[in-house]
């Protein structure tokens, strides 16, 4: 049975839908990477698992159970984490705050849990007592995967998480998501950087205009000319 | 020296009433603000709710008190504070949620927590009639007159019993808000709802249970301020009323949203309050031999009369607004 | 399968454009309510209600435009009310003979040239700055000698308003003809509502709540505390009227020919503003209500644009309060009450349906009677529940059932606003927003 099954996915906002049908699974252990043209809803498919708008039309399961339009509480208490791509941090709370927010509906295992994103995120250790919204970009992601993380979550939603980061802090977000793939967590994420992100993607989506264009593991759709052409930029 | 004693009297002792008053009320304006993001005109009037019920629980159980020896409104507070804290939650039920749920613009929630207010207003004015009551029933307000040990002091500094209960009451609440906000999960849950609600929900926190918990908290201390603002004076349907511009100019003082910051600036506007209509004269009046012939001292040196007194919270709301909206905490910019 | 949709509302719209079927039912409504008012009530007392009622359209015409038409939320309709009715007082009633035969206008004007001497130089000592001395030392200087100054200014004019007081009670009015102090009472209430818009307009509506809720109170602490001009809680009374008194006419007629002058004003303001809704100025003004960003990005003077609504709205109730104030024929500023002249105004704005005006002025009438009916039928309803319970549960019946029904007055209002909220958020008639293709 897929981690995630998505079927026939419509949705959008304001009665304009974004997503015209749009197929999507994964299996437990993998990382699948949405890609794709701005305005091909890759976000807006992202933001319809996890309950932050409106699914007119389809079916969302996670492990079987079918979730569509469940709020983003119930989600979270069913195992998703969700990273959105901005205002990811609570600016006035300190960085060990915002974790023990991520583990709300688990505080008996928030003190475990800290001890082990503190270890993963060795930076955000030393910066624990202070405000997240006085840390750099690459500290605040690393916050907000943390955040996500508290709760341990079965799968994880990223949107965008290299977006406006430096080459440095770039190729580790990619590492510490192969390495939190590599724990047992499922991973779905929008990425910008289409070619870095489909090397370590076991699956990968293609989408333009809210449907599926290509859909393959990762290697296959870098080497499919097709892809390359049309999405890769050559 | 005694100019001394009346400065202390009138000033500092005045200004701390006020101030107290102002600031637990400022942090439950300031609350609901970071929290459901609109200014809610109904607080004051929750404040005279509370402190009605402590009127009718101490009229039907005036002894009450004297068994262990405190007034018998102080006996009747906690029951109030719940009392009011449900009223806060079944307000929003009604009222105010089913607006929320239509995600109307803020200062439609304005509108109709105006409506609330009258609602409240009402109800109290029906029951209470619109007379004056006092809330010692069977019990006597004691007054404090502490004679300084200073030679040629014959005024003694005055303070009376609900006074003290008040300094000992807003010390207790700022306590036990700094340890709620800072040391428990739902006070940091309350506090990451007012920095990022879509975030907050994201992260599994039950929103409408952070709102709930936000009213029973903003209940709690309209009936703290309320009761001990009836007690210093008397309980009357419109005793809250009047103070809703002070209140409202402390919190955005503070930085709206900032709960300590609305309560320094509950002090400040208290203190700025009192210091505006404390007559200046009499602290000049030991040098008057001292002054030139030519300047004569007016027997009356306060920058506004009482009866103006509402012109200085206004006076300092409009200052910052115009100077720095956010307050002297930086509070959301708005 | 949007597009079906948008049209079919057009299509709707068009229709009940072409009829007015919800007009038309209101209208009725309202004037059955007032017929049964006059079938019950009698003539004297319905005119009387009838000129109230129209005055107070013209408060929520003022509020409706800024409500309606620009979403600027003013809580302090009762400042400007006051200020409309001090304007009818001082400049209406007679001339007081004692205070210009005696030397206190002399002693007067000097504590007035005080007080303007003072500000100029403060402003002046604002401006050392430019010719070199420090900022620093330039804010301590004009904040030492604004205190003081102030402080000497205030206590002279406090001499000479204790002197007024003392030797012919208050300077007396200015006797007038009525129409000019109605002009000047929006006048003034314009020129206070530039001031505060200048500040609040800026920010969130809920600030310019606060603000005008506040202005409001300190309008009212003035009037009633500056004795030497208002007589302050003494009142000042009779203030004349634009037309023959009931001396003259008999309660009926005198009041109909009252309430003439009130229609006409009401005709001649909401044929004006519906002409300035339609016409470009109203355009942009409601382009900006609905999207601010996108008007300020094709370049619209936002700020401008939204006082001039906002002192606009100021005016009319400054003149609406002045009617007002000169049909109650005394001047009582403990009488302004934020209950009755604010919020009472605010729900007839949004029962009637904000930026609608014929519906702000149905609304009007329609609040009025039912806030003018609901202590009758309060303390009806108080009796029975008293006799009940006297009789059947036995209760003590409470000794001041008539004060407290007029208090149901406040639960009617409150209630009032919250359902309209809840059961119809755009009003009984909705402001028509049409569809320019």
């Amino acid at each position: 049975m897929p981690l995630l099954d998505a079927r026939a996915v419509q949705g959008g906002y304001g009665g304009m839908n974004i997503l015209n049908g749009v197929d999507m699974a994964i299996e437990a252990d993998e990382i699948g990477v949405i890609v794709g043209p701005n305005g091909a809803g890759k976000s807006t498919m992202l933001k319809a698992i996890f309950g932050l708008l409106n699914v007119t039309g389809g079916d969302i399961f996670l492990h079987g159970k079918p979730i569509q339009n469940l709020a983003p509480n119930r989600l979270v208490e069913l195992g998703m984490g969700f990273v959105p791509q901005e205002h990811n941090v609570f600016p006035s709370l300190t960085v060990k705050e915002n974790l023990e927010m991520g583990a709300f509906l688990k505080p008996s295992s928030s003190r475990r849990m800290l001890a082990r994103i503190y270890e993963f995120f060795p930076p955000l250790y030393e910066k624990r007592h202070q405000p997240a919204g006085e840390l750099s970009g690459g500290q605040r992601q690393m916050v907000a995967m943390g955040r996500a993380l508290m709760a341990e979550p079965k799968l994880l939603l990223l949107d965008e998480p290299t977006a406006g980061l430096s080459p440095k802090y770039m190729n580790e977000i990619f590492d510490r998501v192969k390495e939190i793939n590599g724990a047992g967590v499922g991973v779905l994420m929008v990425e910008q950087n289409a070619r870095q992100a489909l090397a370590i993607a076991d699956r990968g989506f293609v989408l333009a205009a809210g449907q599926n264009r290509f859909t393959d593991t990762g290697q296959a759709l870098l080497a499919d000319p097709d892809v390359a052409r049309s999405f890769l930029g050559g | 020296m005694n100019e001394l004693v009346f400065f202390i009297n009138n000033v500092v002792i005045a200004g701390s009433v006020t101030g107290s008053i102002y600031a637990i009320g400022a942090v439950g304006i300031t609350l609901v603000f970071s929290i459901m993001r609109f200014a809610h005109f109904a607080h004051a009037d929750m404040m005279t709710f509370g402190a009605f019920m402590v009127l009718l629980l101490t009229t039907l159980f005036p002894q009450a008190g004297q068994a262990i020896g405190v007034p018998t409104a102080i006996v009747m507070l906690p029951l109030a504070i719940v009392l009011t804290a449900l009223l806060a939650v079944i307000i929003d039920r009604t009222f105010y949620r089913p607006l929320r749920a239509h995600g109307v613009k803020p200062i439609v929630m304005v509108i109709a927590s105006l409506g609330v207010t009258l609602i409240l207003q009402g109800l109290i004015r029906l029951f209470a009639g619109t007379g004056g009551q006092s809330l010692y029933v069977d019990d006597r307000k004691e007054i404090f007159r502490l004679a300084l040990p200073i030679e040629g002091v014959r005024m003694p500094v005055v303070i009376t019993e609900p006074q003290l209960y008040l300094f000992a009451l807003t010390i207790l609440a700022v306590i036990g808000l700094h340890f709620f906000l800072s040391r428990t999960r739902l006070g940091k849950a309350m506090r990451a709802m007012s920095d990022n609600p879509d975030l907050a929900r994201a992260s599994g926190i039950n929103t409408n249970m952070i709102v709930a918990v936000t009213w029973m908290l903003v209940g709690g201390l309209a009936a703290i301020a309320g009761t001990l603002l009836a007690m210093d004076v008397t309980f009357k349907p419109d005793l809250s009323f009047h103070i809703l511009l002070p209140i409202f100019a402390a919190a955005i003082v503070g930085g709206v949203g900032q709960p300590f910051g609305a309560i320094a600036g509950g002090f400040v506007v208290g203190f700025a309050e009192t210091l505006a209509v404390f007559n200046w004269s009499v602290l000049l009046r030991p040098f008057r031999d001292n002054l030139p012939t030519w300047l004569e001292l007016p027997g009356n040196l306060a920058f506004v009369g009482t009866e103006y007194k509402i012109v200085v919270p206004f006076f300092i709301l409009v200052a910052i607004l115009v100077w720095r909206p956010t307050g002297i905490f930086k509070g959301k910019v708005i | 399968m949007n597009n079906q949709n948008l049209h079919r509302r057009e299509a709707a719209d068009t229709t009940t454009g072409t009829f007015p079927i919800r007009e038309l039912i209101m209208l009725t409504v309202v004037v059955a309510a007032v017929g049964a008012v006059f079938l019950f009530m009698g003539p004297a007392y319905s005119t009387r209600m009838m000129v109230e009622a129209s005055c107070y359209a013209i408060l929520a015409l003022g509020l409706t435009i800024q409500w309606g038409y620009a979403g600027q939320f003013n809580a302090g309709v009762m400042g400007f009310v006051a200020l409309g009715g001090f304007s009818a007082m001082t400049f209406t009633v007679p001339v007081n003979e004692a205070f210009w035969d005696s030397d206190l206008p002399g002693q007067l004007g000097v504590a007035l040239l005080w007080i303007v001497a003072a500000v100029v130089v403060v402003i002046g000592a604002s401006r050392l700055d430019r010719i070199g001395v420090p900022k620093r030392l330039r804010t301590l200087i004009t904040v030492i000698l604004g205190i003081v100054l102030y402080m000497v200014a205030i206590s002279h004019f406090r001499g000479v308003a204790d002197q007024i007081e003392d030797q012919v009670e208050f300077i007396g009015g200015l006797g007038l003809p009525v129409w000019v102090g109605w002009i000047v009472g929006g006048a003034l209430a314009g020129g206070i509502g530039y001031f505060i818009g200048n500040i609040c307009l800026g920010l969130r509506s809920d600030y310019l709540a606060i603000a005008t809720l506040g202005i409001a109170e300190i309008i009212k602490a003035f009037l009633k505390n500056a004795d030497w001009l208002t007589r302050g809680t003494a009142t000042v009374s009779p203030l004349p009227w634009p037309v023959p008194g009931p001396a003259e006419l008999g309660f009926t007629l005198a009041r109909a020919s009252y309430l003439a002058i009130t229609a006409v004003m009401i005709l001649v303001f909401f044929l004006l503003l519906q002409r300035a809704y339609n016409a470009p100025w109203g355009r942009m003004i409601r382009a900006i209500r609905d999207n601010e960003v996108s008007s300020a990005a094709m370049g619209k003077d936002i700020n401008h644009r939204r006082l001039q609504i906002f002192v606009l709205g100021c005016i009319l109730m400054g003149i609406g309060g002045a009617a007002l104030g000169s049909f109650n024929s005394i001047f009582d500023p403990q009488g302004f009450l934020p209950l009755n002249h604010t919020f009472l105004v605010l729900v007839m704005v949004i029962l009637g349906g904000p930026g609608n005006n014929f519906g702000t002025i149905l609304g009007a009438v329609a609040v009025y009677i039912i806030w003018v009916m609901s202590e009758p039928l309060a303390l009806y309803v108080m009796d029975l529940a008293a006799n009940f319970g006297h009789s059947s549960l036995g209760w003590d019946i409470p000794r001041n059932l008539e004060s407290r029904a007029l208090q149901a007055r406040v639960l009617v209002i409150g209630l009032l606003i919250t359902i309209v909220l809840r059961v119809a958020p755009k009003g009984l008639l909705p402001e028509k927003v049409r569809h320019h293709n």
